[in-house]
């Protein structure tokens, strides 16, 4: 029971540094980034890149993968969404689906579809609390998150730069007038989204080690969900969801059916969105005729 | 006599594309010019052009977003299947059992439509895209544990395995959980696809211009505008939700009963969002363009095949060049100038 639950915290810390990318770049750009779950893939090569080939120790290796997936992040940005600044959502939904076909069939074409079994990046011995063992690599990622949140808080509440990406989301315009790069603002938060994406993907592959050109789709897809179920745009709200997520679907697994665990999870979801249309912590908006 | 309408003959221009369309494939095909990919490939393009058509009338009518659009098709099929399966000794004749598995294939999946409907489109815009993912996902995950069977007595389902079917010797299973459904009967064709597509469009053309039509495409410009005017906006949006999942499991039974295998794996996530871009790229709202979207990215990889293991890389930057060039004012300003003055060109040549 209490394996499950430390189980499912740290899944869920994966789920939840992922859901804080999609978050942050939904408050700011309005777009849903699909192509987010495929950055966490090329950030879990990266590593087994760098780790495999290179023989790099794991410090150097993580912070490979953070560089290179914050320059893609940046790059992606600049190359498709920027010129879609001012297009219909459904434009930008769309473009970002090419880049994520594009990431995958890029990473295809690279390291082919053949699964490469991720090198162990935590080599640390298993925590043993009486009769239960927990996993180096689920405390590691709890810790992992747990910094990452009380960071990221620091970062919007207290620098220059933080606020200045409030404000963007809060309104594009008005943070133009008050002297805002609003362009440079919205690259950092990709750049930002996408070395969380970096971290999320080490620590995914590190979990489950099995690494393919499709691995980072599923996860995507869930924290997505998550940063849904928290209520979109809010980074306390992404924390909370993808937690939550995360053990709803291991104890799913665990006491009712392996396969029916997605569908469980996303059953929970669409109960929370339809008692409280907003997720968990989603501000409600106040409709102007 | 009457004149018609601008939109009673923009009708019957996308009616004419279809029947030029399949006229030119069986012209292709009694020839012998159509290659064997691109021939298994017509019934696929049918019944994308309809998953296209249907979820325009979601996404371009009615204005939702909807990205859950292949659990609908994977209910219409999975149900076709089992139909026509179950049909095959009391209804010998190929046809007629392919359009009765059709039919209730559309009808099982909008009954789907109609328990997703009611409480999803209380929700709006994101939040509405994300629950109709959701539920594209519980009905792939669903269907990916379920088990079918037929004997005697009659229908058999499981949640669990083959054995707990409880059949009597001699019973058959119609779909085995992951490995979907094994040894269909082939018996769609490229004509009743055809025609299925005239269907869709009919319906929808005179669906769009009729009192309800008129009061979805208020809502959608307007929702707190038209509620005032008194037009019930659940009832309509259900509607139109409805309809197009009802079209969209109609296709999916035309897909399945194509071919011999069909797993429910290949109606997830990234079919619903394939049948999107279709919609996207074609315009939004625009069923022609939904038509020529469907049909030439369908047939994209396989034109692309030159490209070789590139091709997939090729298709996401076609897709991406496509929508940065669409969505750019000064290069789609500089396209229609050219186009204009080309077309300046010939009518001067034919003055001449």
């Amino acid at each position: 029971m209490l394996s499950y639950l430390i189980n499912g915290i740290s899944l869920g810390s994966v789920y939840a540094i992922i859901a804080l990318g999609y978050t942050m770049v939904y408050g700011i750009a309005k777009m849903l980034n699909f192509a987010h779950g495929d950055v966490i893939m090329i950030g879990g090569y990266m590593a087994f890149c760098s780790t495999s080939y290179l023989g790099w120790p794991a410090i150097p290796s993580v912070l490979f993968s953070i560089i290179v997936c914050t320059m893609l992040g940046i790059v992606i940005e600049r190359l498709a969404y920027k010129p879609l600044r001012d297009a219909s959502s459904l434009a930008v939904l769309i473009t970002a689906i090419g880049v994520s076909y594009f990431l995958q069939n890029a990473a295809l074409l690279i390291w082919s579809s053949n699964p490469k079994a991720f090198p162990n990046m935590v080599d640390l011995p298993n925590l043993v609390v009486g009769d239960i063992q927990i996993s180096s690599v689920a405390i590691v990622t709890i810790i992992a998150c747990i910094v990452i949140m009380i960071a990221l808080t620091m970062f919007t509440t207290k620098t220059k730069l933080g606020k200045a990406m409030r404000a963007v989301s809060e309104d594009k315009g008005a943070a133009q007038l008050m002297g805002i790069n609003v362009n440079a603002t919205i690259s950092m938060t990709f750049a930002i989204g996408s070395g969380l994406a970096a971290i999320a993907g080490v620590l995914l592959c590190s979990a489950y080690p099995t690494l393919m050109p499709t691995t980072g789709a599923m996860p995507g897809i869930k924290a997505f969900t998550a940063a849904v179920f928290g209520g979109i745009g809010s980074i306390p709200g992404a924390m909370l969801g993808g937690i939550l997520l995360g053990i709803i679907e291991i104890f799913a697994k665990a006491y009712i059916s392996t396969q029916l665990s997605d569908a469980i999870v996303f059953a929970v979801l669409i109960i929370v969105l339809i008692v409280k249309p907003t997720g968990l912590l989603g501000k409600k908006m106040a409709e102007k005729v | 006599m009457k004149k018609f309408s601008k939109q009673t003959i923009s009708g019957f221009v996308n009616y004419g594309i279809i029947i030029v369309f399949f006229l030119l494939f069986q012209i292709l095909s009694a020839t012998g010019n159509l290659g064997s990919s691109l021939k298994g490939q017509l019934i696929p393009i049918c019944s994308y052009i309809i998953m296209a058509l249907s979820l325009n009338l979601v996404v371009g009518i009615s204005g939702e977003l909807s990205l859950g659009h292949a659990g609908f098709m994977s209910v219409g099929a999975f149900t076709g299947v089992v139909v026509a399966n179950s049909l095959s000794t009391a209804v010998p004749n190929g046809i007629v059992r392919l359009f009765i598995a059709l039919f209730i294939g559309a009808f099982v999946a909008g009954i789907a439509g109609i328990i997703i409907g009611i409480p999803v489109l209380r929700l709006r815009g994101d939040y509405l895209a994300i629950v109709t993912l959701a539920f594209g996902e519980i009905i792939k995950n669903v269907l990916n544990c379920l088990y079918v069977g037929i004997d005697g007595r009659g229908l058999h389902f499981s949640l669990k395995d083959e054995q707990s079917l409880h059949m009597e010797p001699g019973g058959r299973t119609i779909l085995s959980g992951p490995m979907g459904a094994l040894g269909i009967t082939k018996l769609s064709t490229f004509f009743v696809g055809i025609i299925l597509i005239l269907l869709v469009l009919f319906y929808i053309q005179n669906f769009v211009n009729s009192r309800p039509g008129r009061a979805i495409a208020a809502i959608r410009d307007n929702r707190i505008a038209a509620e005032a005017c008194g037009i019930p906006v659940t009832k309509y949006k259900l509607m139109a939700f409805v309809t197009s999942a009802a079209m969209a499991g109609s296709a999916g039974a035309l897909y399945a009963l194509n071919f011999s295998t069909v797993v429910p794996k290949k109606f997830d996530f990234n079919t619903s969002i394939l049948v999107l871009v279709f919609v996207v790229l074609g315009g939004i709202g625009n069923l022609r363009g939904s038509i020529i979207a469907a049909a030439v990215l369908t047939v994209l990889p396989e034109l692309l095949r030159e490209f070789q293991d590139y091709r997939m890389l090729a298709y996401a930057i076609v897709l991406i060049l496509v929508m940065l060039v669409t969505n750019n004012e000064k290069a789609m300003a500089f396209i229609n100038s050219k186009i204009k003055s080309l077309f300046k060109k010939l009518r001067k040549g034919e003055a001449r």
